[in-house]
């Protein structure tokens, strides 16, 4: 083949003194040029050759033309040979058009990721590495080889190594074939499973044996990171059950009140979203930002309203708080559904929520849910600085060990009450922002979380933070770890179960309050 | 449920009680979140005796309590009722119904029901579900209720809900729940608070008459009380016992005097 | 002689039974009696929903048995009556025999649907009434003596007792959805045809439903007062009012706790198996968390406790949802809200609480006029 190269680069040579420099085409590289009589000699064979020319030459100039090859629309002015891209297809008698069949076409696209290899840019280079990985031949891999030499960009120099290995699949030598096995064991590339499925019908028993243990060893890399991609739904799923419960954990856990308004509490922060959107139509990027405190703002001041007018006169009476609370969500969910819709209502998600964040070729973790779990941490950091640094959190600490001694130290208990059931409240709005990404926007949205928070709680042990957020992520993990074999709906029934029977062993939960206190 | 079957009965019999000693307390330690509330405490009462035990607050006394009616599990010791039951694979009302009584501290009496049904409710016998389904009260069993409702001067208050009793009475209502349960050992925690001076006189004499058939062990602040009843007394501090002997001993004990007046 | 026995002191639960028996007297004549087109007449759809409200009194009194005596405020009796209801439905399944859509003798419609081949296990036995009946009541109480045992025995109580017989009924609704679990799934079972040979549809079977609910009811009460005027009942009361005394005095709390519990659960059944064939359906919806909530509702509203204020409960807010679910179905929700709010605040004890408040001041009144 290389001595066909000379061959041809000679002829192109003597052809170059008669052509005249094109007239209305830009000044075409040299390169180019002298692929012209190739491509005008109208037959496959020749264009292969052409094609092998530019992308032997490393002419950067050369890819769109092999690419408007690829997509048929290059032509040959037919009295200059010039090289013309004509996009419309509307070219009158002038042009020719550049014939192109099947294996010309893969042949055309190799010789556009080898030229792209190039490339300046090590974005474009890794790329057209990563487009060339099952095209490479013999013949490019000597080339490919020199640019390995020469390359700097690691991803870039993984990505040809790759392909050298992929070609190596195909060496005559044994011994190159399994080196090349041996150096692809545990790579997640989809083309490098599907290779390597051929070859373990290799006909040397040795290399197909090696062949499927490198197939093995990239089935078991695979499933780590399915392990990993099932941990991080878990806690994706976790964490939105540690927003939903958090707040729960302070008005059940601190305060000793069972509210079952809760859920609404949630779905009004989901409804505030959606008012904000309605607000901010073109701003949709950042309204979550306005959102959140939104949110808070609405749901606290409900759960305010809530401690003052009901929950106040019901202290120590948690099964009556929660029936009262319970007639609340009743009437603050027909509230929704008179005043805005009985249908579901379409909140949008920013741009930036969306897309993926892509770890390697089985693993991407979804932006939404990675700021879901970031946004659950921070919120609980949040809470967990409040109640353990400011003023508020020592007072609502001290309320809820011994009421009456708090109050004879000069707290004002009903002050705190409110303030701390707000807090509560608040935190479901903002959980309501971070679901209104993640579900539907209803008005039962809140039902179908109260129970889960419940749950929740209760699991990590009442009156402990820490107890829920280990609690609700562990759920979460268990939850999505038994999917998979169990189905979504019965993996929900078994976790209800078992915390049932968990219960029965640990009746207070994961990290229960110590003390005498906690007793009776 | 086949409850009842494996349930002690008071009937039964006495506690074995050969060795003198009716209850023995050895080595038992309990920690609430790294506080020691009890501190290997030993104690052993004798058969028939009646023991005062004092001690400040935080001194254990409740909590030992607790632990002899299975309330609260040490985490090590050993509590024994006689020679023969062991009182930490007990519960709570395996442990009554093997023949202790306890009087709490704060009076707990069945507040919606009348004086009469408290201590029908109290009284030894079977306490299995189907039984009490059709169980009516036999002639001796009303003769019990009145002679004790006698005892605790309650008798013109058979018919009153025990909610609407004052404390005191509420305190006598409880004692007499003790009585008719028939135990072999009465705990009686500050049977006393609340009581005026003549209660309290008509509370020392029924405590000492019970003694002699019955072991009885009083935890009481009232020092005046306290000398009144008992031949001998316990000090507890800080989960053990400080001191033991006559009252008259123990005052002049330098280390309970520390430990009062250090208070 | 024995009625009027456990009736003594009892004057709400005379004047109800009074009034049952004179409702169970006067809606025959009335429906069956009085002539079609007669200003009396009652038309039989009155009749079943009327015995619709009776299987939700004895529900009711069933929950006030465990709530208002035992102090256990369950959230699951829901689940209870849906399983007795069930047991009632797979009974009325299999005698639709080869009457269904697809005519097949053996199976359901809905496992034809589902292309199953034969009939499940669980389903054995079912064709057979005294079966079926016998399932009614053992199902719900095995049910309730399993869940009950755990969760007494590990002294689960108060709050957290609540919460997980809510997550216990709303585990058995998402259970109960499924195609895979062989009770219809979504659609539940339905489309009835008779009972016992008797015709569903025709005026002399939903008579008959009617009384025996009203009977049902009746023995139900009857069975509660008894237990409520025995020993065990006091005892019963004073676990509510002081578990752990009653536990220092002997009696192990958890075995009265766990009967009390399952006979309550085996009545909520009775009151499910009687409900399904009035209304002619069962589905998934009857373990929805709400509807056992509701119940609790019926109770506070009646006064707990009391036994009679539970179906008065009952009743009076079941009609409350008929009537105003029909002329205004959106402010339904509002009042049944607000219910739930101001019982709790303004009328702790209930109607019938309020009741003898009256009566007490009217006593007093005429105490100080003598």
């Amino acid at each position: 083949m290389l001595k066909t190269y000379d061959f041809t680069r000679l002829l192109l040579l003597s052809v170059l003194l008669w052509v005249c420099p094109p007239l209305q085409a830009e000044q075409q590289s040299a390169t180019l040029t002298q692929a012209v009589p190739l491509f005008q000699a109208a037959s496959f064979d020749k264009t292969r050759e052409a094609v092998d020319l530019l992308a032997v030459s490393g002419d950067a100039e050369a890819v769109p033309y092999l690419q408007a090859l690829l997509d048929g629309q290059l032509y040959q002015h037919k009295a200059q040979g010039t090289l013309v891209i004509a996009k419309d297809g509307n070219t009158g008698d002038e042009l020719r058009k550049i014939p192109t069949n099947n294996s010309l076409r893969k042949y055309v696209r190799a010789a556009v990721g080898q030229l792209s290899l190039s490339h300046p840019d090590a974005v474009v280079r890794l790329k057209s590495a990563n487009g060339l990985l099952e095209t490479v031949t013999p013949e490019m891999a000597a080339q490919l080889r020199g640019l390995l030499d020469k390359e700097t960009d690691s991803a870039v120099k993984e990505a040809l190594s790759l392909g050298l290995a992929m070609a190596d699949l195909n060496a005559a030598d044994k011994a190159v074939r399994l080196t090349a096995i041996e150096s692809l064991a545990g790579n997640l590339h989809p083309g490098v499973r599907n290779r390597l499925t051929t070859m373990t019908t290799d006909s040397d028993t040795e290399v197909a044996k090696a062949a499927q243990e490198a197939l093995r060893s990239i089935e078991d890399t695979a499933a780590l990171y399915g392990h990993v991609e099932t941990l991080f739904f878990g806690l994706s799923l976790g964490s939105v059950l540690v927003l939903a419960a958090i707040g729960l954990a302070i008005t059940f856990g601190v305060m000793g009140v069972i509210n079952m308004a809760h859920g609404e509490l949630i779905m009004l922060g989901a409804y505030t979203t959606y008012i904000v959107q309605q607000l901010m139509p073109h701003a949709i990027d950042y309204s979550l930002f306005v959102a959140v405190p939104a949110a808070f703002i609405v749901s606290g001041a409900m759960g305010i309203l809530i401690e003052r007018t009901v929950i106040r006169h019901l202290y120590g009476r948690p099964l009556e708080t929660l029936l009262a609370t319970f007639g609340i969500s009743l009437i603050l969910q027909q509230l929704v559904r008179t005043v805005i819709s009985p249908q579901n209502v379409p909140v949008s998600n920013p741009s930036w929520m969306s897309g993926s964040l892509e770890i390697n070729s089985v693993l991407s973790l979804t932006y939404n849910r990675l700021y879901i779990v970031l946004f659950c941490l921070l919120v609980f950091a949040l809470l967990y600085f409040v109640l353990r640094n400011t003023n508020l959190g020592l007072q609502v600490r001290a309320v809820s060990q011994n009421r009456a001694m708090a109050r004879a130290m000069g707290v004002r208990s009903a002050r705190v009450d409110a303030l701390t059931f707000g807090l509560g409240s608040g935190i479901a709005g903002v959980a309501g922002v971070a679901l209104s990404q993640l579900t539907n926007v209803g008005p039962n949205l809140g039902q179908s979380y109260i129970i889960d928070s419940f749950m929740v709680v209760v699991f990590g042990g009442v009156g402990n933070l820490w107890g829920t957020l280990v609690a609700g992520l562990s759920l979460g993990v268990v939850n999505k770890v038994l999917e998979p074999w169990a189905g979504a709906v019965l993996a929900k029934i078994l976790v209800l179960v078992f915390i049932i029977l968990f219960i029965q062993k640990r009746p207070r939960g994961l990290f229960p309050q110590k003390g005498r206190a906690a007793g009776d | 449920m086949s409850e009842g079957a494996h349930l002690r009965q008071p009937e039964a019999g006495q506690p074995d009680a050969s060795h003198k000693a009716i209850l023995y307390l050895e080595g038992l330690n309990v920690s609430f979140d790294g506080f020691k509330a009890i501190n290997d405490l030993t104690l052993y009462i004798d058969s028939g005796e009646l023991r005062c035990i004092i001690g400040p607050n935080g001194a254990g006394k409740t909590t030992m309590m607790d632990i002899i009616t299975g309330k609260t599990r040490p985490n090590s010791g050993q509590a024994w009722f006689g020679q023969t039951v062991d009182l930490l694979k007990l519960s709570e009302p395996e442990i009554a119904n093997a023949g202790i009584g306890r009087k709490f501290q704060k009076p707990t009496v069945f507040e919606s029901h009348s004086v009469a049904e408290n201590l029908e409710l109290a009284m030894h016998g079977n306490k299995s579900v189907w039984y009490s389904l059709r169980a009516r009260l036999s002639g001796e069993q009303q003769a019990l209720i009145d002679a004790t409702l006698h005892t605790i001067g309650l008798t013109d208050h058979y018919h009153q809900q025990a909610g609407a009793l004052s404390h005191g009475q509420k305190q006598w209502l409880e004692i007499g729940m003790l009585l008719v349960q028939k135990p072999h050992l009465l705990l009686v925690d500050e049977p006393v608070a609340g009581m005026t001076h003549q209660e309290m006189e008509r509370t020392a004499e029924l405590l000492t008459s019970l003694a002699g058939k019955h072991s009885v062990v009083v935890v009481e602040h009232d020092m005046d009380f306290v000398r009144s009843i008992a031949n001998k007394v316990t000090v507890l501090h800080q989960g053990s016992v400080l001191a033991e002997g006559t009252m008259d001993d123990v005052q002049n004990d330098q280390r309970v005097i520390e430990v009062y007046l250090g208070e | 002689m024995f009625i009027t026995r456990i009736l003594q002191n009892d004057r709400g639960g005379q004047i109800m039974l009074a009034v049952l028996a004179l409702v169970l007297v006067l809606v025959p004549v009335l429906n069956l009696l009085v002539p079609e087109g007669n200003f009396l007449h009652m038309p039989t759809y009155l009749v079943t929903l009327l015995g619709k409200y009776l299987t939700y009194a004895l529900l009711a009194v069933a929950v006030d048995l465990v709530w208002g005596y035992l102090g256990i405020l369950s959230l699951g009796h829901g689940a209870f009556f849906a399983l007795g209801g069930y047991a009632m439905g797979m009974y009325l399944m299999r005698q639709i025999g080869d009457r269904g859509v697809y005519g097949n003798a053996n199976l359901p419609d809905f496992m034809v649907f589902l292309n199953w081949k034969e009939l499940p296990w669980f389903w054995q036995g079912f064709d057979m009434f005294w079966f079926a009946m016998l399932m009614v009541l053992l199902v719900p109480g095995l049910l309730a003596f399993v869940f009950g045992w755990l969760a007494f025995r590990s002294r689960v109580t108060g709050v957290y007792l609540s919460i997980i017989t809510q997550a216990l009924t709303y585990a058995l609704l998402l259970a109960f959805f499924r195609n895979e679990m062989g009770f219809g799934g979504n659609n539940g079972l339905t489309d009835f045809k008779d009972i016992l040979g008797f015709s569903l549809q025709s005026d002399n079977t939903r008579m008959t439903l009617f009384v025996l609910s009203g009977l049902a009811l009746a023995g139900g009460y009857l069975l509660c007062r008894y237990i409520i005027n025995s020993k065990l009942g006091r005892i019963v009361v004073a676990i509510r009012d002081a578990e752990s005394r009653t536990r220092f005095v002997g009696y192990r709390v958890e075995h009265y706790k766990v009967w009390v519990f399952t006979v309550s659960a085996m009545l909520a059944g009775v009151a499910g198996a009687l409900y399904v064939p009035q209304v002619g359906i069962i589905n998934p919806g009857e373990f929805s968390p709400l509807n056992s909530i509701e119940i609790v509702i019926w109770v506070a509203i009646g006064g707990r406790a009391t036994l009679y204020g539970a179906v008065l409960g009952a009743i009076l807010v079941n009609y409350a949802k008929t009537v105003f679910t029909g002329l205004m179905p959106e402010s339904w929700i509002f009042m049944l809200g607000a219910l739930f709010v101001l019982v709790t605040l303004y009328l702790p004890q209930g109607l019938a609480g309020l009741v003898q408040q009256f009566q007490a001041k009217g006593w007093l009144q005429r105490r100080a006029a003598a």
